[in-house]
């Protein structure tokens, strides 16, 4: 798909710049000998050992009304060894951190898998292994980056490359310029890290960023050379956008000071996605505020569409009991709560008893969506904030 | 006196003629216990071919029990049923008794209610004395086959064979043949002994109600005695001793007052050889001291000196009335030989394969002026059936009961105990689930059947009390035990978790600090032990530390058997058998417990 895209299941030996400067991998190197000091004295000292892992839970994000975003609480949680619920927790934390120190100490970096399949073997004597899934040693990972207070990327870590960017802007990735106006059909792959020391913006003319739920809406965008009409950014994040994507967002927003549109399905998953491009996530509340962008607004599509489009029976998706639930609860979210408007779309979709895609627009015309449906609504300045 | 007038069918007269008192006098006469027998043999357990062949086989190893505890002989029985065609069995049952002198063997085997046991206050298997000979008439009739009795006195005597057969009308049985056998006749390897051998319609069939079982309770109620079977299979089943104890002998005693109803009153009052009835009250009961005796007297309007042939019925219901009405210290209690805790266990542990044994003995109380104690035994776990309802196994002076459970007070005492409070799933109504085996044993000098075929025990509020108290103390042990199981699993459980990743983390922390994981381990290895072993720690009934970690550390009524050689099974039970089982891991002594946890840890 993209140049220089690494294999994402293998150390691979990569340039300095790629893997941060040398001062930030010794406080990250400190931070993670200091947890097993920790560990150690501890154990000599016959006591029991612990992990404070930050929660990471709805009960210990707030959401901060002046920077508009989530942030998460002080609470921890404390994670001991002699307690039969955390024993096996504790021992791959301790396990993943001794990873993450391999992996910072030869200058290298991994996948998510990856780390997962260098930390995994059987237990002596036993069959169980350190780890079920990769699942399990995710989780134990995101506790580790917020117990030592850093990023997945000062651990070397990156997750599986997700979503794609086209439009009026040259990047500079690793060292290599990329142009993201001559990248066919398949556009460029977004990496997993994209911290200003990977990758640097170059000429941009585009205006504003575009950002679509998936692959396939994006496809149509592309084709129809969206970019180019309306001079702007295309990305995609394959549904809920992982930590690159939201980076590069944020820092298209931040550092060229685009407006960002995002257009999503109406249903209570495309609403979330929004909440977390727009306020941050509950799960990774510690980076909103690299991440957040308070001012992403929502284009569509809106449960007015079907009536106003005139759209037909057929594209309705029935809201079953947990996708109203859901859609209750994101209206409770504090951030959601005051907003008139989000209060009136999602009660019009519960209402409405069904949800939509951004697919269905098809069923106008094959270019509906980008033809006439973005371009109207960016044109009457028609979203919801 | 039984059989109604019958009338002639062949001449139906116009007027129906009655037939006279001299008509009928001819056809009145006595009819011999024998025959009424003969004819109702369901009540004395001959109802159907199985239960006879139970029967049979009970009613002779009663006796040979009986009989070598009476001559203090550890008792050897053996047991032999041998086919001789589909529904015709010869049960021979011997014993190394002290035997049977000549002239009575026609007595003892052929005459119903001829014993030693009826007229006397003494706590045995045998009551009434109608056992084996009913058996031995029931096989005449059913296959006209005599009853072989073999007997040997002592080593100089030869022994002396006899055939019997019944004669029912008189009660009495008629030498059919007799032989001696030379002095060295090896039958009876200590010199003495009985054998006794009746062929008889049966039927024999393995499960509730056999002869097996019958044999294997027998065998945990006395521990004392081994018995070796022979099944129609011609398969030789053991059941060893499991202790060289000979239990006490029991001692006889006189009926107490308040046990005593009009009619014996009376009876014993025309029977006596005393002159006053001051005498005959002191002498003739228990607890009748000279004051009590007055006592009664006065109530009954009456002096102690008054002559007894002055008693006529009148007085006598007059002297029975003031009886009740008098306190009368309770019987002596020292007559009842307990089956004790230590012989009941090893008992239950020779013959169960289990792994929480509990036994308890209660104090003697009375019924109707009759002294009596409950026993009760407890096994739980190891083999045991688990999703079954618990097993009752009930005695009467070491005797099983098969039959009528759900007739029998020991029945209704255990629906009546709440196991939930023990740690044993009970539903409304009905006998608790698990994997369980209580033996209710009542000892008595007059165990109240509530049929002559002993099947069940009556239902006195007292004895029904008694058997509750003693389920309540096993069951509260039990319950003990199962806490304490279920803790040192979890604590097991615990452990094992934390071991297992202990070595992780040692290595992962030697690799991010350079301490060294050996140490690391090591210390670690010593908090988890210090962890678990907190947890350890056995609660007290209130809810207190106890010290000691073993809630049984000094209780002899309890035995618990490490898991795993409770189910490998031989080996470990053997070394139990001999000695009344005071091997190293009986009665719950520390090592015996640290044993039992070591190798559930295994586990």
């Amino acid at each position: 798909m993209a140049k220089k895209s690494k294999e994402s299941e293998s150390i691979s030996a990569t340039p300095k710049r790629a893997v941060g400067n040398q001062a930030t991998r010794d406080k990250t190197l400190e931070k993670i000998t200091e947890l097993g000091r920790s560990v150690a004295k501890a154990a000599l000292a016959e006591s029991d050992p612990f992990v404070d892992v930050p929660t990471r839970t709805i009960s210990n994000t707030s959401y901060n009304e002046t920077r508009r975003l989530l942030e998460m609480g002080d609470a921890t949680m404390r994670r001991n060894l002699f307690n039969t619920g955390q024993a096996r927790k504790f021992m791959q934390t301790v396990l993943l951190s001794k990873g993450c120190k391999d992996l910072l100490e030869a200058r290298k970096t991994l996948s998510l898998r990856g780390m997962y399949y260098m930390s995994l073997h059987s237990i002596p004597g036993t069959k169980e292994k350190t780890f079920d899934d990769q699942e399990e040693s995710d989780g134990i990972l995101e506790d580790l980056e917020v117990s030592l207070s850093t990023l997945r990327e000062n651990l070397h870590l990156f997750a599986k490359k997700r979503g794609t960017m086209v439009g009026n802007i040259t990047v500079v990735d690793n060292g290599d310029p990329i142009d993201c106006r001559r990248m066919g059909t398949g556009g460029y792959a977004i990496p997993s890290i994209c911290e200003p020391g990977v990758v640097q913006f170059g000429k941009c003319e585009a205006k504003f960023v575009l950002h679509v739920e998936k692959d396939t809406v994006w496809s149509r965008f592309n084709e129809d050379r969206f970019w180019e009409k309306h001079n702007c950014i295309l990305t995609e994040g394959s549904g809920q956008p992982p930590r690159g994507v939201r980076r590069l967002l944020y820092r298209l927003h931040k550092e060229l000071g685009l407006p960002i549109y995002c257009l999503l399905d109406c249903d209570p998953w495309g609403h979330y996605i929004y909440s977390v491009i727009k306020q941050g996530s509950i799960n990774l509340a510690f980076e909103s505020e690299r991440m957040a962008i308070p001012d992403a607004k929502y284009l569509g599509i809106r449960s007015g569409d079907f009536a106003r489009c005139g759209l037909s029976d057929d594209v309705k998706i029935s809201l079953n009991d947990r996708d109203i639930e859901r859609a209750k609860q994101i209206a409770e979210y504090p951030w959601f709560v005051k907003k008139k408007h989000w209060q009136k779309e999602i009660q019009l979709m519960i209402r409405n008893g069904f949800k939509m895609e951004v697919e269905s627009l098809i069923t106008k015309d094959i270019s509906y969506v980008s033809e006439v449906y973005v371009p109207e609504r960016l044109k009457a300045k028609d979203w919801i904030d | 006196m039984d059989a109604p007038p019958e009338t002639e069918p062949k001449k139906p007269a116009a007027r129906r003629k009655g037939a006279t008192a001299e008509e009928m006098s001819d056809r009145q006469r006595e009819i011999s216990v024998s025959e009424f027998f003969a004819k109702n043999r369901h009540l004395l357990g001959f109802d159907n071919p199985r239960k006879a062949l139970l029967t049979a086989v009970k009613e002779a190893v009663d006796n040979a029990l009986d009989a070598c505890e009476e001559a203090a002989i550890l008792p050897d029985i053996y047991v032999e049923l041998l086919q001789r065609s589909e529904t015709r069995f010869k049960v021979t049952v011997r014993d190394n008794g002290p035997g049977i002198v000549r002239k009575q063997i026609e007595n003892i085997f052929g005459r119903l209610l001829y014993g030693s046991k009826f007229h006397r206050l003494k706590m045995s298997r045998g009551q009434q004395g109608i056992g084996i000979s009913a058996a031995g008439m029931y096989g005449l009739m059913t296959t006209g086959q005599p009853v072989l009795v073999i007997s040997k006195t002592s080593k100089k005597k030869p022994a002396v064979e006899v055939l019997l057969k019944m004669d029912t009308s008189k009660n009495r049985a008629d030498v059919v043949s007799e032989t001696e056998h030379p002095e060295d006749d090896g039958l009876f390897s200590d010199g003495h002994g009985t054998q006794v051998s009746i062929e008889l319609e049966g039927r024999y069939q393995l499960g509730r109600q056999s002869v097996d079982e019958y044999l294997d309770q027998t065998a945990i109620a006395n521990p004392h005695a081994s018995f070796t079977f022979v099944n129609p299979n011609n398969e030789r089943i053991e059941f060893k001793r499991g202790t060289s104890e000979l239990p006490p002998e029991s001692k006889e005693i006189l009926p107490h007052p308040k046990g005593i109803e009009l009619g014996t009153l009376i009876q014993m009052i025309e029977r006596t050889a005393r002159t006053q009835i001051g005498g005959f009250l002191q002498e003739e009961f228990s607890r009748v001291s000279p004051s009590v005796s007055k006592e009664i007297c006065q109530r009954a309007g009456i002096t102690p000196r008054t002559w007894v042939t002055q008693i006529g019925h009148k007085e006598a219901e007059a002297i029975y009335k003031a009886i009740q009405e008098v306190r009368i210290m309770a019987p002596p209690t020292d007559c009842l030989v307990p089956i004790g805790t230590k012989a009941l266990l090893s008992g239950l542990l020779k013959e169960l394969k289990a792994e929480f044994f509990t036994a308890c003995t209660r104090p003697a109380d009375v019924y109707r002026g009759n002294p009596f104690l409950i026993e009760v035994g407890l096994a739980f776990g190891g083999e045991l059936p688990k999703d079954e309802l618990i097993r009752v196994i009930r005695f009467a002076n070491r005797v099983p009961l098969l039959y009528q459970q759900s007739a029998c007070a020991s029945f209704k005492a255990v629906l009546e105990t709440s196991w939930k409070n023990y740690g044993i799933s009970q539903s409304r109504g009905s006998l608790p689930d698990g994997p369980v085996v209580v033996m209710v044993h009542m000892a008595s000098v007059w165990v109240p059947f509530t049929s002559e075929s002993k099947e069940a025990i009556a239902d006195y509020d007292e004895i029904r009390k008694e058997m509750k108290l003693a389920l309540q103390e096993v069951g509260r042990k039990l319950g003990i035990y199962l806490r304490r199981r279920q803790r040192m699993r979890n604590e097991g459980e615990r452990r094992s978790i934390f071991e297992r990743y202990i070595g992780e983390i040692a290595q992962a922390t030697e690799a991010i600090t350079g301490t060294s994981a050996k140490k690391i381990y090591e210390s670690l290895m010593r908090v988890a032990q210090k962890k678990t072993e907190e947890a350890d720690a056995i609660l007290d009934d209130e809810g207190k530390r106890v010290k000691d970690a073993d809630p049984f550390g000094r209780d002899d009524s309890v035995v618990i058997l490490p898991v795993r050689s409770a189910r490998a099974g031989e080996d470990e039970r053997k070394s139990h058998q001999e000695g009344g089982g005071q091997s190293k891991t009986l009665f719950g002594d520390e090592d015996g417990t640290g044993e039992a946890k070591r190798s559930r840890k295994k586990n």
